[in-house]
């Protein structure tokens, strides 16, 4: 028993987080990938019901054979798209994520004020920092990899459905649809976003903590309403044109940042993101699996806005934990 | 004062070092005064007994001694600042709120797993023999548990935990009878000892009476009353006096006087209570009558 060592203590620390939002950061997006699965099942049961209906034959096409004709370009880019594919079975999920975690920072250091159960928190031996970074790490790091965990589930769950509607059809799915290396590469990709998502998300979950720790009332319009009336203020009266910069650079990168940041995949260049999106069909998927190769990881982690929001967000957590530290009842 | 023993007799405890020792401790909140210059010293072994009207700064008095407000003045808990050293202190103090503070989403046995993970000084076995005298089980949750189910949770978590000095502020607040006396008996025969120290605040008065070894007075921020409860018996003294009489014991200047049958009965402070006994039947007052006389006109 090393009970009271402080790496102990914060590992029960985050359990406690765990025990208390485990409908929050494992419920939902198990829940939404079920729901998803459910809704691609109703899919195609009933597009198979409708086409015997009508006696359309779906007929066995060899895709190990259009594999072959195709030229190695080609290929990649249908790996490509497969990627790409894969990846936005993970919109829902991550739209949940940013809810979650959203609400989850609002709440993280005033619901226990409000109920008062603070004081029971308070009456253990218990940093207040060590409080404070429990919820960083359940914010930046425990719900994503849940989420991302439930992503990988969702993603071998609907290979699986597509491959046996493929066999169903007398089509070999495993030429196209399992590519162990692309799927590897791919998850190996997805795990190197987590913590690099965690440090873009810092601005913002410092910011959401900090507003949780110090207000007496609604944390909610204390995070939304003070950047967001100072973007306000700021187009309004044009202060931005002063330093040479636009309204639209203020709202992306102060309001933004410290609302947002908690989206995963933030960090990546927007300039090709939104090429890649606009004209996916027309560049090629690449486009936005180039945003997640190494090297444009290592470009985004050293540019002056991710250290400086890392930096910024590390502040905020501070200021969190010094009101931690002052206000045990939301009254007091 | 039969109930509790404290083990040390007085000037054992008055050479000890003290458990809590206060000093010209204040605290306001913008204009109004919480603790104006308050003096205290708290001996280990003893059970102390702070009362005091709403309002009268007790819970103040109580949260800078856990450390979880600021104050002006000097106060040392266990010979540590309760400011800088509070999760220092929380290995040797526990404090229950009251009934409403146990989170409502905990599980049982995730509250027994959580305080054994963090607390160096803390009994999963005594804890776990605690609960089982209870009707409490281990899957619940703590919303789903009674009030009085939920006191009897949080007493066990605390009196597994061996700690020098236990805080309780209101911690039988909007319990029946029954919860109530269990509540003070277990303290008494399970956890209380010489090496341990509780301080206590509660308005129910009569319950804690026979308890409590010191008697603490607070009011608007400051000790009026500050002595053990032998001093107690000695110092103050309840006379029933008949008609006749009633005069001259007026004229020895009570702290209070009410009618009971026709009789008047009355409180006196540091009189002879031989010359008392001349008057009419000699009481010890209770504790309850005790504070009405020393906090008459609080609300005026």
């Amino acid at each position: 028993m090393n009970a009271g060592t402080p790496m102990n203590t914060f590992s029960w620390l985050v359990k406690r987080e765990f025990w208390e939002y485990r409908g929050a950061f494992l419920w939902t997006p198990a829940i939404i990938s079920l729901v998803f699965l459910s809704i691609m099942l109703i899919v195609l049961v009933s597009a198979e019901f409708l086409a015997r209906q009508n006696g359309i034959e779906i007929n066995g096409i060899h895709l190990d054979q259009l594999r072959r004709q195709l030229g190695s370009d080609e290929i990649e880019k249908m790996n490509s798209a497969m990627d790409v594919g894969m990846l936005t079975l993970g919109i829902p999920i991550v739209i949940g994520l940013f809810f979650v975690v959203f609400s989850y920072c609002i709440g993280a250091l005033y619901n226990d004020r409000r109920d008062r159960s603070a004081l029971f928190w308070k009456s253990l031996p218990i940093s207040d920092t060590g409080t404070v970074l429990s919820k960083v790490v359940a914010a930046a790091l425990l719900a994503p990899v849940l989420a991302t965990l439930a992503l990988v589930a969702l993603q071998l769950a609907f290979l699986i459905m597509m491959s046996l509607y493929s066999l169903l059809h007398g089509i070999n799915p495993f030429p196209l649809l399992w590519s162990p290396t692309h799927l590897v590469s791919l998850w190996a990709k997805l795990l190197i976003a987590i913590p690099v998502n965690a440090l873009w998300a810092l601005p913002t979950i410092g910011w959401l903590l900090l507003c949780s720790s110090f207000a007496r009332s609604k944390p909610f319009l204390w995070a939304v309403l003070v950047p967001v009336l100072a973007g306000a203020l700021v187009s309004y009266l044009g202060v931005m044109h002063f330093v040479a910069a636009s309204n639209s650079w203020f709202w992306r990168n102060i309001v933004g940042r410290v609302l947002l940041s908690i989206i995963p995949g933030g960090w990546m260049d927007t300039t090709t993101m939104s090429h890649g999106f606009v004209r996916a069909d027309v560049e090629g998927p690449a486009a936005i699996i180039g945003s997640l190769s190494f090297d444009a990881i290592a470009q985004a982690v050293t540019s002056p806005n991710f250290l400086i929001g890392i930096v910024a967000g590390a502040a905020m957590i501070a200021g969190a934990i010094y009101f931690r530290r002052q206000r045990t009842e939301s009254y007091a | 004062m039969s109930a509790a023993n404290p083990g040390m007799n007085h000037a054992d405890v008055k050479n000890a070092a003290p458990i809590v020792s206060a000093r010209g401790l204040s605290k306001r909140y913008g204009a109004t005064v919480a603790l104006d210059n308050v003096n205290l010293q708290i001996a280990p072994g003893r059970i102390v007994g702070l009362i005091g009207p709403n309002g009268a700064g007790k819970t103040t008095a109580l949260r800078a001694i856990l450390g979880l407000t600021e104050f002006d003045g000097e106060l040392s808990v266990l010979g540590l600042d309760p400011r800088s050293h509070r999760t220092e202190l929380m290995q040797q103090v526990c404090f229950i709120a009251d009934v409403a503070v146990l989170p409502r989403w905990l599980r049982v046995g995730e509250a027994v797993d959580f305080v054994a993970g963090v607390h160096p000084r803390f009994s999963r076995e005594k804890c776990e023999a605690f609960l089982a005298r209870t009707k409490i089980k281990h899957t619940q949750r703590v919303r789903e548990l009674s009030k009085g189910m939920i006191v009897q949770l949080h007493l066990a978590l605390v009196m597994a935990i061996d700690a020098r000095l236990l805080v309780l502020d209101e911690p039988t607040l909007g319990l029946d009878i029954l919860y109530r006396k269990e509540f003070y008996e277990s303290l008494l025969n399970d956890y209380f000892d010489h090496e341990k120290t509780i301080l206590v605040t509660t308005h129910q008065i009569e319950e804690v009476e026979r308890i409590l070894t010191d008697l603490v007075f607070i009011k608007d921020g400051r000790i009026v009353l500050d002595a053990s409860m032998d001093a107690v018996g000695e110092r103050y003294a309840e006379v029933m006096v008949a008609p006749d009489k009633a005069d001259a014991a007026r004229a020895l200047k009570p702290l209070s006087e009410r009618q009971i049958f026709g009789k008047s009965v009355f409180l006196f402070d540091g009189i002879d209570q031989a010359r008392l006994a001349a008057l009419g039947e000699l009481h010890k007052p209770s504790i309850a009558d005790l504070f009405v006389a020393t906090m008459k006109g609080t609300y005026a």
